[in-house]
């Protein structure tokens, strides 16, 4: 099953791929717009070999470490605190509600003007997208806590602080994991979309020079770094997700061993 | 309402569905307050959360995210036990009902049986004075619900709590207890009938039920028991 779906998979690629190649070359649609798979392959090849492109990836990474790490932890401490403290969440309601609609793009500019054109603009646009999803699951994941459980926990002796610790953080664990992986790729956004409108350095910027000139080529190959970096993200998080989540049971696992 | 237990006393509550038999209990832990009137534990009236209680709830209450063991080990770990000897401790309550071997499995991975098991354990292992149980085999199956019942009386032998045990199961009722409690059907449900159940212990739940005193008490609390039930339904 599991090998039939990757050879689905590698099927299709290969079938995408080959017949973007063929079309350009027996002249259907024009390169100059479409670029070709060989040339974007060979770009990205030109990249990784002459090391040019390590600078520009090194600090997307670190932007989007930055933007990941600190989007998360506020949004979970207020998650936490909103879903602990229904006066705050009655007060800060309305407030996060019109914060969140606003489109964050718009933002961008003011922040290059806030912080410059560095790194910190860059991480901020970040946090403003990571942290309301961060925020959204460790509420819902603090709400929906079994109450028999923490009746049970209160029962055995359990302090605020214990109650914190043993039962709504584990239980909201599932939550927040699951939004580590879309805050992984909304970080990216922020850090790449940043440098995109105006930075020196980052992939963002290379994709944006490449438009500049009209280089498709240039802007094909970042988009495949971009997208190969955001799977490698991905898959690093969904690795530590199923370490620290052994106690959830599978789909069908339910009911257990006699 | 006026309900009190003795020390030691093994008390069973049965009436009809939705007659605040739960509710009882909960008001009885500290989980809830009472609408009016007030509990009285160990001749001091109760202010907050039951600490002498140990609690057996109906559905599932083990965090799934730990393992046996570490759910037994929880309640003398958060009272201030060290770890390494709260898990030493655990590990002798889980041999106790019959789960060694089983210490490192997720609640997710043992039987309806085995998890109500490692919630005993989980609770026994405070020897609270008091034990609530609200249903506690309710959901399991008949063969699992007897040899469950059997180990519970089993295991009370050993230091005689105060028991209240609150089921819709008349018979299980009988088996189990020293006392019967009859609640009328809700809502505004009073006491309706207060028996002694004089069958000698120990006793197995299994073979009790065919005994002849088992039949004649039965059949006394049963006709009380009928019309409340009706008028639940019909209610």
């Amino acid at each position: 099953m599991r090998a039939r779906v990757r050879l689905w998979q590698a099927g299709l690629l290969f079938l995408l791929v080959a017949g973007w190649e063929v079309s350009v070359r027996a002249g259907w649609v024009d390169a100059f717009f479409f670029s070709k798979p060989s040339d974007i392959a060979a770009r990205v090849w030109e990249w990784f070999s002459t090391g040019e492109i390590y600078g520009h990836l090194w600090i997307t990474l670190w932007e989007t470490m930055l933007a990941f790490l600190i989007g998360t932890v506020l949004g979970v401490v207020l998650g936490l605190w909103l879903a602990l403290v229904p006066t705050a969440s009655a007060v800060l309601d309305p407030l996060i509600k019109a914060m969140n609609s606003i489109p964050r793009m718009i933002l961008a500019p003011i922040f290059t003007l806030w912080f410059g054109l560095g790194v910190a603009s860059k991480v901020a646009l970040g946090v403003t997208l990571v942290f309301f999803v961060a925020f959204f699951n460790t509420y819902q994941g603090i709400k929906e806590v079994n109450p028999v459980v923490l009746a049970n926990a209160r029962m055995l002796g359990a302090s605020g602080r214990q109650l914190l610790r043993h039962v709504y953080l584990p239980s909201a664990a599932s939550w927040i994991f699951s939004s580590l992986r879309t805050s992984i790729g909304f970080a990216v956004i922020g850090a790449v979309v940043g440098e995109y409108l105006g930075s020196a350095r980052g992939l963002g910027y290379l994709i944006s020079q490449a438009e500049g000139v009209f280089d498709t080529t240039g802007v094909f190959a970042g988009m495949v770094v971009l997208a190969v970096f955001v799977v490698l993200l991905d898959w690093v998080v969904s690795r530590v997700e199923a370490r620290l989540l052994v106690w959830r049971p599978t789909p069908g696992q339910e009911g257990g061993t006699l | 309402m006026d309900l009190v237990a003795v020390p030691g006393e093994f008390v069973a509550i049965v009436g009809p569905t939705g007659c605040g038999k739960s509710t009882i209990l909960n008001i009885v832990a500290g989980l809830r307050p009472p609408a009016e009137g007030e509990v009285r534990v160990l001749g001091r009236p109760l202010k907050g959360l039951n600490r002498h209680a140990g609690y057996l709830f109906q559905a599932d209450s083990l965090m799934p995210w730990k393992t046996a063991l570490e759910n037994v080990a929880l309640g003398p770990i958060l009272r201030g036990m060290p770890p390494r000897e709260a898990r030493e401790r655990a590990r002798h309550w889980l041999a106790k009902v019959g789960l060694r071997g089983f210490e490192d499995r997720y609640p997710h991975q043992l039987s309806g049986g085995m998890k109500k098991r490692v919630a005993l354990a989980q609770v026994l292992i405070l020897s609270p004075r008091i034990l609530l149980m609200d249903e506690p085999f309710g959901a399991l199956d008949v063969q699992t619900r007897q040899l469950m019942e059997n180990e519970l009386l089993r295991l009370w032998q050993e230091d005689r709590k105060t028991v209240l045990f609150v089921t819709h199961d008349l018979e299980e009722a009988i088996a189990l207890a020293d006392r019967v409690v009859v609640f009328s059907a809700g809502p505004a449900s009073r006491v309706i009938g207060d028996f002694k159940i004089a069958l000698p212990r120990p006793r197995d739940v299994a073979e009790i039920r065919l005994t002849e005193a088992f039949l004649e008490i039965h059949r006394e609390i049963w006709g009380l028991l009928r019309e409340e039930v009706m008028r639940a339904h019909a209610g």
